[in-house]
């Protein structure tokens, strides 16, 4: 296989809190490779929004990355300054944000928000960079873009607005596309149309995405493979359709039992007892412990590292035979 | 159908938008947002219905109707056969409560659990004074809380908890109703199922009634007996819950739940649910409100009549002039049934 699109070790990223040092991502590292989507799945708090903006340096100010690396196209971010880094967001990588409304800029209109990126990054002249943002409006399916170019972002509807921040993220041509939670803010059917886009986009531009989401139905649909995070840490990498048949992590097996299935109607939804860690505090030993149906006495005392399993697949579980062995037993998703 | 235990008949819910200045200025009428415009519908005693749509649909305004804290301009609300008039009297109240979406909102943060509760069965004389406390510990007994959590503020609770606390509070008027407005949306996956199964409990213990709005087609599949569709103001599609999603007659239901992601890779439709968005319920489309979005239309008469909400099959109502014709849509995404 070829060199990775992305790859990330060991990443750190801290906030330095009045009451301590909070550490919301403790050595996330995982790849993407050219043309591939990669869903990281966590619920609130994970650290899985903060692994993705520090790939590309927009933490908020009160947190940092502490360690680890991330390379970028054999680039390595960590290392690179500023300058680097503006350079390289927008041109070889660019985000999509959840919230479409709070992301644009409210007074410009959004063709020139579009044609911004060919304009000034690209050199393009004004014409061509005017010609490209329509291009790109027609590419992510704005009807009328000769019209919609000269409007604001509050004239849109939800959707539109989505489309036009992946017309922005397109339109400096980038290799990856990191999106945080893109359609959480949507409703279903237009959540729909937006993740229809971003399938066809990578298919059609070859583009890799990172998609960050807290619905593992929504990963589903858009990744092939998925890292699943917990209090900071990955707990679980391989193919989603690996991972979601046979989880080898019991927060990975909890997670798909308590989701209601549409395919697959229980009569009781099972769920995770307690509540994530405090992450200033969290506990000694695997992370999950408290909250593990698997535990055993080991579990308490060291750190678990992340095994690898073969075939891609790798879990932080020192008994996830175990867990494997219960997803066996009784089937975690619908079966094909 | 089992005797209904609420009827709505023709229901409308309007806001007049005071509108811009210029508008003003020109002495032009106020425009009318018709949030729930004409709905039909009868919730049977002792069962779940799921209220589903898109947002704007008007879904919590119709929930809201019912539950009093919004003003029809027209149409009626019956309560076990007596009329539900604008101004209710307390004791109609207390028959039906409300769960809502925020519980970071719905709380008040400078009460404990306890003056919460207890200002409600004070108030509502639902228990001698000597037995209040009793009671509010039995609530929280009910929705799975210790009684550590009477003297603690809503701050003190985490989002699932909280959620709990909301419902002990509906419960402690023994409503016969219970109104959920998107119970779960607010809270993280693993606690959802928390809820949706005490919400379940609930029911069967006490025999209530409960109308579960939701967008989520995955969680209102889990939980309802009975699920309602809702578009743009009016009730589009009602049947029972496997009837529903295994046998949707309306193209709206039927890209609905195409729309729907699915956890099982692969198994995701490739065709579109819905195109474009939603109309503004400002401008209402003319004829069949679903119209210029739907596959099926056809002139005439979907832009000129405006489709009735038909039983095709028992209990099974759809308001699409093609929902119940012989032929098959043309239109027939794959809807995979399969329920184990």
């Amino acid at each position: 296989m070829s060199a990775p699109l992305l790859r990330v070790e060991g990443l750190q990223v801290e906030f330095d809190l009045a009451r301590g040092v909070l550490r919301a991502v403790d050595g996330a590292s995982f790849e993407v490779h050219a043309g591939e989507a990669l869903g990281i799945v966590g619920e609130s708090g994970s650290g899985k929004t903060m692994a993705l903006r520090a790939l590309v340096g927009l933490l908020p100010p009160s947190a940092s990355v502490t360690g680890g690396t991330v390379a970028i196209d054999g680039v390595d971010v960590t290392a690179a300054g500023e300058d680097a880094r503006r350079e390289l967001r927008g041109r070889t990588v660019s985000m999509i944000f959840q919230e479409p409304m709070t992301a644009l800029n409210p007074v410009l209109r959004v063709g020139e928000q579009i044609a911004e990126t060919p304009l000034v990054r690209l050199g393009l002249s004004r014409r061509a960079a005017r010609a490209r943002a329509l291009e790109l409006m027609r590419l992510v399916g704005i009807p009328d873009p000769k019209r919609r170019a000269y409007a604001y972002p509050h004239e849109l509807s939800g959707g539109m607005r989505q489309r036009v921040m992946i017309a922005i993220a397109l339109s400096g041509d980038p290799k990856l596309i990191l999106c945080d939670e893109p359609t959480t803010a949507l409703d279903v059917t237009i959540q729909d149309q937006i993740l229809k886009l971003l399938g066809s986009l990578q298919r059609d531009l070859g583009v890799s995405l990172v998609f960050v989401s807290h619905d593992l139905a929504v990963i589903a649909q858009t990744c092939t493979r998925i890292a699943v995070m917990y209090a900071g840490q990955v707990v679980e990498t391989g193919t989603v359709e690996a991972v979601f048949r046979e989880p080898r992590h019991p927060y990975t097996l909890g997670l798909l039992r308590s989701v209601p299935d549409f395919d697959l109607v229980r009569a009781h939804l099972s769920s995770i007892p307690g509540s994530p860690p405090d992450l200033a505090a969290p506990p000694a030993g695997c992370r999950f412990h408290p909250r593990c149906p698997f535990v055993h006495d080991d579990c308490h005392s060291d750190p678990i590292p992340l095994i690898e399993l073969g075939g891609g697949r790798a879990a932080r579980c020192l008994y996830h035979e175990l867990c494997a062995a219960d997803a066996r037993r009784e089937p975690v998703i619908a079966v094909a | 159908m089992p005797e209904p235990l609420l009827e709505i008949d023709a229901l409308h819910v309007h806001y007049e938008l005071r509108g811009g200045f210029a508008r003003r200025a020109r002495g032009r009428p106020h425009e009318v947002l018709r949030a729930v415009d004409g709905v039909d519908l009868a919730i049977a005693k002792g069962e779940t219905l799921g209220l589903v749509g898109e947002s704007g649909c008007g879904k919590s305004t119709l929930g809201r109707a019912i539950v009093g804290l919004a003003s029809p301009v027209s149409g009626s609300l019956r309560f076990r056969g007596e009329p539900l008039a604008g101004g209710r009297g307390r004791a109609q109240r207390r028959r039906i409560q409300m769960v809502f979406q925020d519980p970071y909102s719905s709380l008040n943060p400078r009460m404990t659990v306890r003056q919460t509760l207890a200002e409600l069965l004070r108030a509502h004389r639902m228990v001698p004074k000597d037995a209040i406390d009793a009671r509010c510990r039995e609530l929280l007994e009910l929705v799975g809380l210790g009684p550590r959590a009477l003297d603690a503020h809503p701050r003190q609770f985490s989002g699932g908890q909280r959620q709990r606390v909301a419902i002990a509070r509906a419960l402690a008027l023994e409503p016969e109703l219970l109104v959920a407005d998107e119970p779960v949306s607010a809270l993280d996956v693993s606690v959802q199922a928390t809820v949706l199964n005490l919400l379940d409990e609930l029911r069967a213990k006490l025999g209530l009634t409960v109308l579960l709005i939701a967008h989520n087609m995955a969680v209102v599949r889990h939980v309802s007996d009975r699920v309602a569709v809702m578009y743009l103001g009016r009730i589009v599609e009602t049947a029972p819950t496997d009837e529903l999603f295994t046998n949707p007659r309306h193209p709206y239901t039927r890209g609905l739940l195409t729309a729907v992601p699915r956890l099982v890779p692969g198994r995701a439709s490739t065709s579109e649910g819905v195109a474009g968005d939603p109309p503004s319920p400002i401008d209402l489309p003319s004829g069949c409100r679903f119209h210029p979005r739907c596959p099926l239309a056809q002139e005439p008469p979907c832009s000129t009549d405006d489709p009735a909400l038909d039983e095709g099959s028992p209990g099974h109502r759809a308001a699409c002039h093609f929902a119940w014709r012989a032929a098959p849509p043309a239109h027939t995404p794959e809807i995979l049934q399969e329920t184990t």
